[in-house]
């Protein structure tokens, strides 16, 4: 007998029996999915008798009424009169106003953090250690009371301290020189934005190039004509004009200048400091997965130490720190709802005052949710392409 | 080895003597090595000096040389006047009992201190490796059902004292423990449901996960505060610390799903084919040969997440249940001791860190024992 190429074993015949793997598998979910649809019918047939006898319609036709709730911090227009669905964008808006900012500085703050925490200086990166482990330690809505404690505590705005010339701290906020932006500022910055793209474009070219001769092929004079002269010119042309308005100090209150509100400044700082120590723990974590010998190997190449740390060990670190970064990230944005504590109306707050207005609770959280699923979703995406990007290329 | 000699990171190039081995020789050596490496690390050590010297002499000022320690009865003025130069630790000893315990009938308040010292046992018993038993679980069945007796009462001669009147340390304490102590089973089945091979059950707990980790807990806590009587049957009223708990251990069984789910991913596949070959059933295989693998694996990011839970407990503020942040900001809401509220905060501030530390010390200490370095 010789052995003829194995052929599949015949499907065996359906039993119906709960020893048949398929059919104990079909059985076990058909049970835990009638379980489910039955819970979820039960409390939906609750909720629309509840709803009929409070006499709450569903759906969001509620969102084209008249607001009538203030909101005292917002960048865009608004007043009570405006429907619903205005309120809703302004929240939209604030959410992303802290959560954008506070990812950005919270990174900064926090990759410092981090590397001071392998600093060789000992009093360096003890300091950052009790950093680290205080603010991870404490709840984040314990240390967001405490800011806004103390921002209610500082004078008022006629002592206001002035660190710096044109810098207000008071009961007020935080008041900031601000330029203010017309048309022609725009088309600079615009210019700008286009220049580094380009730049970076060109980057990528001389390193090809440098990669078939290799030439090394200096950047800095594309970056002074791409960065610095072009938006220079633009600027020039459209006539733009940058003059600093310093705030000033008229009977009560300022006049000019970019104010930060006491909410949104004390939600900031909390934000930024309880994600800096969770970030800097990462950075040092990314930090020292790299091996010692990636170190040693370019300096046996002679290269800098700042050359190897930017192409050698940081592209490394970026790999391992990437991840949990991002969903530091998501825990920001989505702790930036604690706001409604201090009474900053970002959109879980002005979502809950809708609810207690109209009732209409399912939608309201509907609308919560859509807007952290629409975020974390954006935010998981951005990381995601970012992290295919310098992920290990391997043949 | 010496042919590295001339790296400049070397830390003591040849050529140089060593320094004399007495305590002085010792001390300079540490502070050259630690503190002085360098002109620039230097330069940071004095600035860092300056700094913390400053910031010392000011605390050191508020806190205890300006500092009211005492006043008579309620009468704060001395408090008053020394406002933004000293700090009035008066309000503590004034405050404690309601920021610990809440509004609990004074006279019976040994009970929830009780309760207290009963999860501080718990939780040093449960951290001994040498405890971790089956009948651990009967510790801890026998534990919570304690506390529960404790504050409720009703029974051995106490009187009943109904849920609205907890309040502070215990309740933040129930939260976190009830939440984890059904939580976690809860995170167990999800996290085998997700790694099924059955496709609906795997997208039903796909689902659960990703909704509850998808939005801001505050807005799940809402949603028991305001959506759960929506949903309920005419005339069924659960009691809303019951109704948070709830929220907490959906909230808890998301997040501890993904960290089992973790370790269910190191177990290797030779495990399971081995409990196959054994002819064990699919429960008696996770029971007896892949749990406990997969949760050794993760004991130390499990701890993170308890941790992590504990801290937000202290959310429930927002819905007006009164733990131990909610106590705090209520005992200052007293018109007499209005403008001391960062003392209190302090002062509650100390004991969560107390908790958390203790927590994070152990995290750590775990994760040294498994890699030793």
């Amino acid at each position: 007998m010789t052995t003829s190429t194995p052929k599949r074993p015949p499907a065996r015949p359906w039993r119906l029996s709960l020893d048949d793997p398929r059919v104990a598998g079909l059985f076990w979910q058909v049970v835990v999915v009638g379980i489910a649809v039955a819970i979820v019918a039960f409390l939906w047939s609750n909720a629309v008798h509840n709803l009929s006898v409070r006499r709450i319609s569903t759906g969001f036709a509620f969102l084209g009424r008249e607001a009538g709730m203030p909101i005292a911090d917002s960048w865009i227009d608004y007043s009570p009169k405006n429907t619903y669905l205005r309120a809703f964008i302004v929240g939209i808006v604030n959410t992303l106003r802290v959560a954008v900012i506070g990812i950005v500085l919270a990174t900064v703050v926090g990759t410092l953090v981090g590397i001071a925490r392998l600093s060789t200086n000992w009093l360096l990166s003890r300091l950052a250690a009790v950093y680290v482990e205080v603010l991870r330690d404490l709840p984040l809505l314990l240390q967001l009371l405490f800011w806004y404690v103390l921002m209610q505590g500082l004078p008022a705005a006629r002592q206001a301290w002035k660190p710096v010339e044109g810098v207000f701290l008071s009961n007020r906020g935080l008041i900031l020189p601000s330029i203010p932006l017309s048309a022609p500022n725009w088309w600079t910055i615009l210019a700008l934005i286009a220049g580094l793209i380009v730049l970076q474009l060109v980057r990528r070219r001389l390193i090809a190039q440098q990669m078939l001769d290799g030439r090394a092929r200096p950047a800095w004079p594309y970056a002074l004509g791409l960065v610095v002269a072009l938006p220079a010119l633009v600027s020039y042309l459209a006539g733009a004009s940058w003059s600093i308005t310093l705030p000033e100090l008229r009977g009560f209150n300022f006049v000019g200048g970019l104010t930060l509100a006491p909410e949104y400044f004390a939600l900031l700082i909390a934000l930024v400091t309880y994600t800096s120590a969770f970030i800097a723990e990462i950075v040092r974590s990314g930090i020292q997965a790299v091996p010692r010998g990636q170190w040693d190997a370019a300096k046996a190449l002679g290269l800098k130490r700042s050359f190897a740390l930017q192409h050698i060990v940081l592209p490394q670190a970026l790999r391992v720190i990437i991840p949990p970064m991002t969903s530091q990230y998501l825990n920001l944005t989505k702790n930036s709802s604690l706001a409604v504590a201090v009474g900053y109306q970002d959109i879980v707050s002005i979502a809950n005052t809708t609810l207690n207005q109209t009732g209409q609770a399912i939608e309201s959280i509907a609308l919560i949710m859509m807007v952290f699923l629409t975020i974390s979703l954006g935010i998981s995406f951005f990381m995601n392409w970012y992290n295919a990007r310098i992920a290990l290329v391997e043949r | 080895m010496s042919s590295v000699a001339h790296l400049p990171q070397d830390p003591l190039p040849i050529g140089r003597p060593r320094v004399q081995r007495t305590l002085g020789g010792a001390i300079v050596a540490w502070l050259r090595a630690n503190l002085f490496p360098s002109i620039p690390s230097g330069i940071v050590t004095l600035l860092l000096l300056f700094l913390l010297g400053k910031a010392c002499f000011s605390l050191w000022q508020w806190g205890i040389a300006n500092a009211v320690w005492s006043v008579p009865g309620s009468d704060t003025g001395a408090c008053r006047s020394v406002r933004g130069l000293g700090a009035c630790w008066a309000v503590v000893p004034e405050k404690y009992r309601f920021i610990l315990f809440g509004t609990y009938p004074f006279d019976e308040q040994w009970r929830p201190a009780l309760a207290v010292l009963i999860f501080i046992a718990l939780f040093i018993v449960s951290s001994r490796r040498s405890f971790w038993r089956k009948e651990l679980f009967l510790v801890w069945a026998a534990a919570l059902i304690a506390i529960g007796v404790l504050m409720w009462g009703g029974l051995f001669g106490m009187s009943f004292v109904s849920q609205d009147r907890w309040g502070g340390l215990p309740v933040t304490l129930i939260l976190a423990t009830f939440g984890l102590a059904f939580g976690f089973p809860l995170g167990v089945l999800v996290a085998l449901g997700r790694r099924s091979k059955l496709p609906a059950i795997r997208s039903l707990c796909v689902l659960y996960v990703e909704l509850i980790r998808g939005v801001p807990l505050i807005s799940l806590l809402f949603m028991s505060s305001v959506m759960f009587p929506l949903f309920m049957p005419d005339g069924v009223n659960i009691d809303k610390l019951l109704r948070a708990q709830i929220a907490f251990i959906l909230y808890a069984g998301a997040y501890l799903a993904e960290v089992v789910r973790g370790g269910l991913q190191a177990v290797p596949r030779g495990q399971y084919e081995a409990g196959d070959a054994l002819g064990l059933s699919y429960w008696q295989k996770h029971a007896l040969i892949v749990l406990p693998q997969a949760i050794r694996h993760v004991i130390p990011p499990l701890v993170n997440t308890f941790l992590a839970f504990f801290k937000d407990t202290s959310l429930v503020l927002i819905i007006g249940i009164f733990d131990l942040l909610t106590t705090a900001k209520t005992a200052i809401v007293d018109p007499a001791w209005q403008s001391f509220s960062v003392e209190v905060y302090l002062f509650v501030g100390v004991i969560y860190f107390v908790f958390s530390f203790a927590m994070s010390r152990y995290s750590r200490s775990l994760e040294a024992q498994r890699t030793p370095t």
